[in-house]
Protein backbone atom coordinates (compact mmCIF):
# COMPACT_ATOMS: atom_id res chain seq x y z
CA UNK A 1 0.00 0.00 0.00
CA UNK A 2 1.32 3.77 -0.66
CA UNK A 3 -0.70 6.61 -0.14
CA UNK A 4 -2.62 8.54 -2.60
CA UNK A 5 -0.61 11.76 -3.03
CA UNK A 6 -2.16 13.93 -5.39
CA UNK A 7 -1.20 17.34 -4.64
CA UNK A 8 2.72 16.43 -4.11
CA UNK A 9 2.50 14.55 -7.39
CA UNK A 10 1.06 16.98 -9.49
CA UNK A 11 3.52 19.76 -7.76
CA UNK A 12 6.46 17.16 -7.98
CA UNK A 13 5.13 16.40 -11.49
CA UNK A 14 5.07 20.41 -12.19
CA UNK A 15 8.91 20.27 -11.03
CA UNK A 16 9.98 17.55 -13.59
CA UNK A 17 8.00 19.76 -16.08
CA UNK A 18 9.80 22.87 -15.41
CA UNK A 19 13.52 21.36 -15.51
CA UNK A 20 12.55 19.71 -18.86
CA UNK A 21 11.62 23.69 -20.27
CA UNK A 22 15.05 24.82 -18.70
CA UNK A 23 17.18 22.53 -20.10
CA UNK A 24 15.70 23.43 -23.52
CA UNK A 25 15.57 27.49 -23.01
CA UNK A 26 19.16 27.01 -22.14
CA UNK A 27 20.84 23.83 -23.86
CA UNK A 28 18.26 23.00 -26.49
CA UNK A 29 17.97 20.03 -25.35
CA UNK A 30 15.72 17.39 -24.31
CA UNK A 31 15.66 16.05 -20.81
CA UNK A 32 14.97 12.54 -21.46
CA UNK A 33 16.97 10.11 -18.67
CA UNK A 34 17.63 7.70 -21.47
CA UNK A 35 19.61 10.01 -24.07
CA UNK A 36 21.09 11.94 -21.33
CA UNK A 37 22.58 9.01 -19.94
CA UNK A 38 23.35 6.99 -23.28
CA UNK A 39 25.11 10.05 -24.55
CA UNK A 40 27.87 10.10 -21.60
CA UNK A 41 28.65 6.13 -22.39
CA UNK A 42 30.50 7.11 -25.56
CA UNK A 43 31.94 10.51 -24.29
CA UNK A 44 32.14 13.26 -26.90
CA UNK A 45 32.47 17.03 -26.70
CA UNK A 46 29.23 17.59 -24.89
CA UNK A 47 29.66 15.16 -21.93
CA UNK A 48 30.02 18.19 -19.12
CA UNK A 49 26.32 19.15 -19.02
CA UNK A 50 25.05 15.68 -19.34
CA UNK A 51 26.92 15.18 -16.26
CA UNK A 52 26.02 18.18 -14.60
CA UNK A 53 22.50 17.05 -15.30
CA UNK A 54 22.96 13.49 -13.59
CA UNK A 55 24.89 15.04 -10.54
CA UNK A 56 22.09 17.48 -9.64
CA UNK A 57 19.17 14.70 -10.11
CA UNK A 58 21.30 12.42 -7.83
CA UNK A 59 22.49 15.44 -5.29
CA UNK A 60 18.44 16.72 -4.94
CA UNK A 61 17.38 13.76 -3.07
CA UNK A 62 20.64 13.56 -1.34
CA UNK A 63 19.94 16.64 0.03
CA UNK A 64 16.58 16.58 0.88
CA UNK A 65 16.85 13.59 2.97
CA UNK A 66 20.06 15.22 4.52
CA UNK A 67 18.26 18.20 6.06
CA UNK A 68 14.83 16.64 6.74
CA UNK A 69 15.50 12.95 7.30
CA UNK A 70 14.92 9.47 5.13
CA UNK A 71 11.24 9.70 6.16
CA UNK A 72 11.15 12.61 4.02
CA UNK A 73 11.21 10.97 1.00
CA UNK A 74 9.40 6.97 0.65
CA UNK A 75 11.00 4.60 -0.58
CA UNK A 76 10.78 0.88 -1.04
CA UNK A 77 11.33 -2.04 -3.14
CA UNK A 78 10.84 -5.39 -2.41
CA UNK A 79 11.86 -6.66 -5.97
CA UNK A 80 14.89 -9.34 -5.29
CA UNK A 81 17.62 -8.10 -6.42
CA UNK A 82 18.18 -10.50 -9.52
CA UNK A 83 15.32 -9.67 -10.58
CA UNK A 84 16.32 -5.79 -10.48
CA UNK A 85 19.34 -7.05 -12.84
CA UNK A 86 16.97 -8.63 -15.29
CA UNK A 87 14.34 -5.87 -15.26
CA UNK A 88 17.16 -3.26 -15.47
CA UNK A 89 19.15 -4.77 -18.50
CA UNK A 90 15.45 -5.08 -20.17
CA UNK A 91 15.10 -0.91 -19.80
CA UNK A 92 18.52 -0.72 -20.96
CA UNK A 93 17.99 -2.11 -24.09
CA UNK A 94 14.13 -1.03 -24.11
CA UNK A 95 14.82 2.36 -24.34
CA UNK A 96 17.91 2.65 -26.55
CA UNK A 97 16.20 0.96 -29.21
CA UNK A 98 12.68 3.29 -28.25
CA UNK A 99 14.93 6.12 -28.18
CA UNK A 100 13.37 7.14 -24.85
CA UNK A 101 11.62 6.49 -21.64
CA UNK A 102 9.07 7.76 -19.31
CA UNK A 103 10.72 11.22 -19.14
CA UNK A 104 11.69 11.64 -22.85
CA UNK A 105 8.77 10.35 -24.41
CA UNK A 106 6.60 10.58 -21.52
CA UNK A 107 7.28 14.09 -20.26
CA UNK A 108 8.96 16.14 -23.33
CA UNK A 109 7.50 14.05 -26.53
CA UNK A 110 3.92 14.31 -25.58
CA UNK A 111 4.43 17.95 -24.67
CA UNK A 112 5.50 18.24 -27.99
CA UNK A 113 2.39 16.59 -29.64
CA UNK A 114 5.13 13.78 -30.80
CA UNK A 115 3.39 10.90 -32.59
CA UNK A 116 6.21 8.57 -31.73
CA UNK A 117 6.32 9.30 -28.31
CA UNK A 118 2.29 8.97 -27.57
CA UNK A 119 2.66 5.56 -29.72
CA UNK A 120 5.93 5.15 -27.55
CA UNK A 121 4.20 5.90 -24.66
CA UNK A 122 0.86 3.80 -25.00
CA UNK A 123 2.82 0.90 -25.97
CA UNK A 124 5.23 0.89 -22.30
CA UNK A 125 2.06 1.48 -20.11
CA UNK A 126 -0.13 -1.29 -21.60
CA UNK A 127 2.96 -3.35 -21.29
CA UNK A 128 4.14 -2.21 -17.75
CA UNK A 129 0.50 -3.08 -16.67
CA UNK A 130 0.08 -6.13 -18.28
CA UNK A 131 4.08 -7.17 -16.60
CA UNK A 132 2.33 -6.06 -13.09
CA UNK A 133 -0.67 -8.02 -13.48
CA UNK A 134 0.88 -10.77 -14.38
CA UNK A 135 3.92 -10.65 -11.38
CA UNK A 136 1.41 -10.16 -9.01
CA UNK A 137 -1.69 -11.55 -9.72
CA UNK A 138 -0.64 -14.37 -11.88
CA UNK A 139 2.94 -15.46 -10.03
CA UNK A 140 1.85 -14.19 -6.19
CA UNK A 141 4.26 -11.31 -6.32
CA UNK A 142 7.74 -10.73 -4.57
CA UNK B 1 30.77 27.20 -17.24
CA UNK B 2 27.41 28.39 -17.43
CA UNK B 3 26.16 25.48 -19.51
CA UNK B 4 27.29 23.05 -16.83
CA UNK B 5 26.09 25.33 -14.54
CA UNK B 6 22.25 25.48 -15.54
CA UNK B 7 22.63 21.86 -16.27
CA UNK B 8 22.97 21.07 -12.54
CA UNK B 9 20.42 23.31 -11.99
CA UNK B 10 17.92 21.55 -14.29
CA UNK B 11 19.08 18.73 -12.54
CA UNK B 12 18.12 19.56 -8.64
CA UNK B 13 15.00 20.45 -10.08
CA UNK B 14 14.10 17.47 -11.89
CA UNK B 15 15.99 15.12 -8.79
CA UNK B 16 13.41 17.34 -6.25
CA UNK B 17 10.30 16.88 -8.43
CA UNK B 18 11.26 13.46 -9.29
CA UNK B 19 11.38 13.05 -5.12
CA UNK B 20 8.12 14.64 -4.41
CA UNK B 21 6.17 13.45 -6.93
CA UNK B 22 7.25 10.13 -5.50
CA UNK B 23 8.39 8.57 -8.97
CA UNK B 24 11.18 8.10 -6.65
CA UNK B 25 9.53 4.91 -5.16
CA UNK B 26 9.59 1.17 -7.07
CA UNK B 27 5.99 0.97 -4.91
CA UNK B 28 4.23 3.64 -5.56
CA UNK B 29 5.02 3.07 -9.05
CA UNK B 30 3.91 -0.15 -9.56
CA UNK B 31 1.02 0.36 -7.21
CA UNK B 32 0.12 3.06 -10.30
CA UNK B 33 0.04 0.23 -12.22
CA UNK B 34 -2.08 -2.41 -9.95
CA UNK B 35 -5.64 -0.96 -10.83
CA UNK B 36 -6.81 -5.12 -9.64
CA UNK B 37 -4.73 -4.44 -6.62
CA UNK B 38 -3.54 -1.54 -4.39
CA UNK B 39 -4.19 1.01 -6.50
CA UNK B 40 -2.41 4.42 -6.30
CA UNK B 41 -3.17 6.81 -9.19
CA UNK B 42 -0.19 9.36 -7.95
CA UNK B 43 1.72 8.56 -10.95
CA UNK B 44 -1.19 10.16 -13.40
CA UNK B 45 -0.82 13.11 -11.73
CA UNK B 46 2.60 13.49 -11.68
CA UNK B 47 2.45 13.08 -15.94
CA UNK B 48 -0.65 15.31 -15.85
CA UNK B 49 1.76 18.26 -14.05
CA UNK B 50 4.95 17.53 -16.11
CA UNK B 51 3.59 17.24 -19.55
CA UNK B 52 1.02 20.45 -19.00
CA UNK B 53 4.33 23.11 -17.69
CA UNK B 54 6.29 21.20 -20.45
CA UNK B 55 3.57 22.07 -23.22
CA UNK B 56 3.44 25.58 -21.78
CA UNK B 57 7.09 26.42 -21.69
CA UNK B 58 8.12 24.83 -24.68
CA UNK B 59 5.30 26.95 -26.79
CA UNK B 60 7.29 29.76 -25.59
CA UNK B 61 11.25 28.37 -25.80
CA UNK B 62 10.94 26.99 -29.06
CA UNK B 63 9.39 30.13 -30.35
CA UNK B 64 12.80 31.64 -29.95
CA UNK B 65 15.63 31.80 -32.49
CA UNK B 66 18.23 29.64 -30.66
CA UNK B 67 18.30 28.62 -26.61
CA UNK B 68 20.70 30.63 -24.26
CA UNK B 69 23.34 28.81 -24.13
CA UNK B 70 23.70 26.79 -27.75
CA UNK B 71 23.55 27.38 -31.50
CA UNK B 72 20.65 25.70 -32.22
CA UNK B 73 17.58 23.35 -30.52
CA UNK B 74 18.52 19.72 -30.52
CA UNK B 75 14.82 18.38 -31.44
CA UNK B 76 14.23 14.37 -32.43
CA UNK B 77 14.17 14.58 -36.28
CA UNK B 78 12.88 10.67 -36.91
CA UNK B 79 9.28 10.44 -37.24
CA UNK B 80 8.94 6.81 -38.35
CA UNK B 81 6.49 4.59 -36.05
CA UNK B 82 8.97 1.56 -36.74
CA UNK B 83 9.58 -1.65 -35.51
CA UNK B 84 12.81 -0.78 -32.91
CA UNK B 85 10.31 2.15 -31.19
CA UNK B 86 7.24 -0.25 -30.26
CA UNK B 87 9.27 -3.56 -29.93
CA UNK B 88 11.94 -1.14 -27.75
CA UNK B 89 8.67 0.63 -25.78
CA UNK B 90 7.04 -3.15 -25.47
CA UNK B 91 10.34 -4.15 -23.63
CA UNK B 92 11.27 -1.16 -21.77
CA UNK B 93 7.35 -1.64 -20.00
CA UNK B 94 8.19 -5.12 -19.12
CA UNK B 95 11.10 -4.25 -17.23
CA UNK B 96 9.41 -1.24 -15.75
CA UNK B 97 6.75 -3.59 -14.65
CA UNK B 98 9.29 -6.46 -12.87
CA UNK B 99 11.17 -3.73 -11.02
CA UNK B 100 9.09 -0.36 -10.73
CA UNK B 101 12.42 1.50 -11.50
CA UNK B 102 12.48 4.23 -14.80
CA UNK B 103 15.34 5.42 -15.91
CA UNK B 104 14.43 8.44 -14.59
CA UNK B 105 12.67 7.81 -11.23
CA UNK B 106 16.05 5.49 -11.28
CA UNK B 107 19.01 8.11 -10.83
CA UNK B 108 17.41 10.38 -8.28
CA UNK B 109 17.18 7.07 -6.29
CA UNK B 110 20.94 6.53 -6.47
CA UNK B 111 20.87 9.77 -4.31
CA UNK B 112 18.96 7.71 -1.32
CA UNK B 113 21.62 5.38 -1.41
CA UNK B 114 19.47 2.08 -2.02
CA UNK B 115 21.67 -1.00 -2.79
CA UNK B 116 18.25 -1.40 -5.09
CA UNK B 117 18.82 1.50 -7.16
CA UNK B 118 22.33 0.83 -7.56
CA UNK B 119 21.91 -3.04 -8.92
CA UNK B 120 19.24 -1.13 -11.27
CA UNK B 121 20.96 1.41 -12.78
CA UNK B 122 24.11 -0.71 -13.12
CA UNK B 123 21.87 -3.54 -15.31
CA UNK B 124 20.43 -0.59 -17.02
CA UNK B 125 23.57 1.22 -18.12
CA UNK B 126 24.81 -2.43 -19.49
CA UNK B 127 21.28 -2.89 -21.54
CA UNK B 128 22.18 0.42 -22.74
CA UNK B 129 25.39 -0.13 -23.83
CA UNK B 130 24.55 -3.61 -25.27
CA UNK B 131 21.66 -1.96 -26.82
CA UNK B 132 23.97 0.33 -28.46
CA UNK B 133 26.46 -2.38 -29.86
CA UNK B 134 24.29 -4.42 -31.05
CA UNK B 135 22.11 -1.75 -32.85
CA UNK B 136 25.74 -0.87 -34.10
CA UNK B 137 26.31 -4.13 -35.56
CA UNK B 138 23.10 -4.01 -37.40
CA UNK B 139 23.13 -1.01 -39.13
CA UNK B 140 26.84 -1.68 -40.32
CA UNK B 141 27.36 -4.89 -40.49
CA UNK B 142 29.92 -4.73 -37.72
CA UNK B 143 32.38 -3.42 -40.70
CA UNK B 144 33.30 -0.40 -38.13
CA UNK B 145 33.84 0.82 -34.70
CA UNK B 146 33.30 4.06 -34.84
CA UNK B 147 29.37 4.36 -32.39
Amino acid sequence: MTEFTPFASLLGGALIGLAAVLLMAVHGRIAGMTGIVSGLLVPQGDWAWRAAFLAGAVAAPAAIVAVLGPAAIPFESLVPLPWLAVGGILVGIGVTFASGCTSGHGVCGLARLSPRSLVAVITFMATTGITVFLVRHVFGGF
Amino acid sequence: MARVLFALLAGLVFGTGIALAGMVNPAKVLNFFDIAGTWDPSLAFVMGGAVIVTAIGYRFVLRQPRPLLDTTFHLPTNRRLDVPLIAGAAVFGIGWGITGFCPGGSIPALGLGQTSAVVFVVSMVTGIGLARLARHVLTTGGASRTA
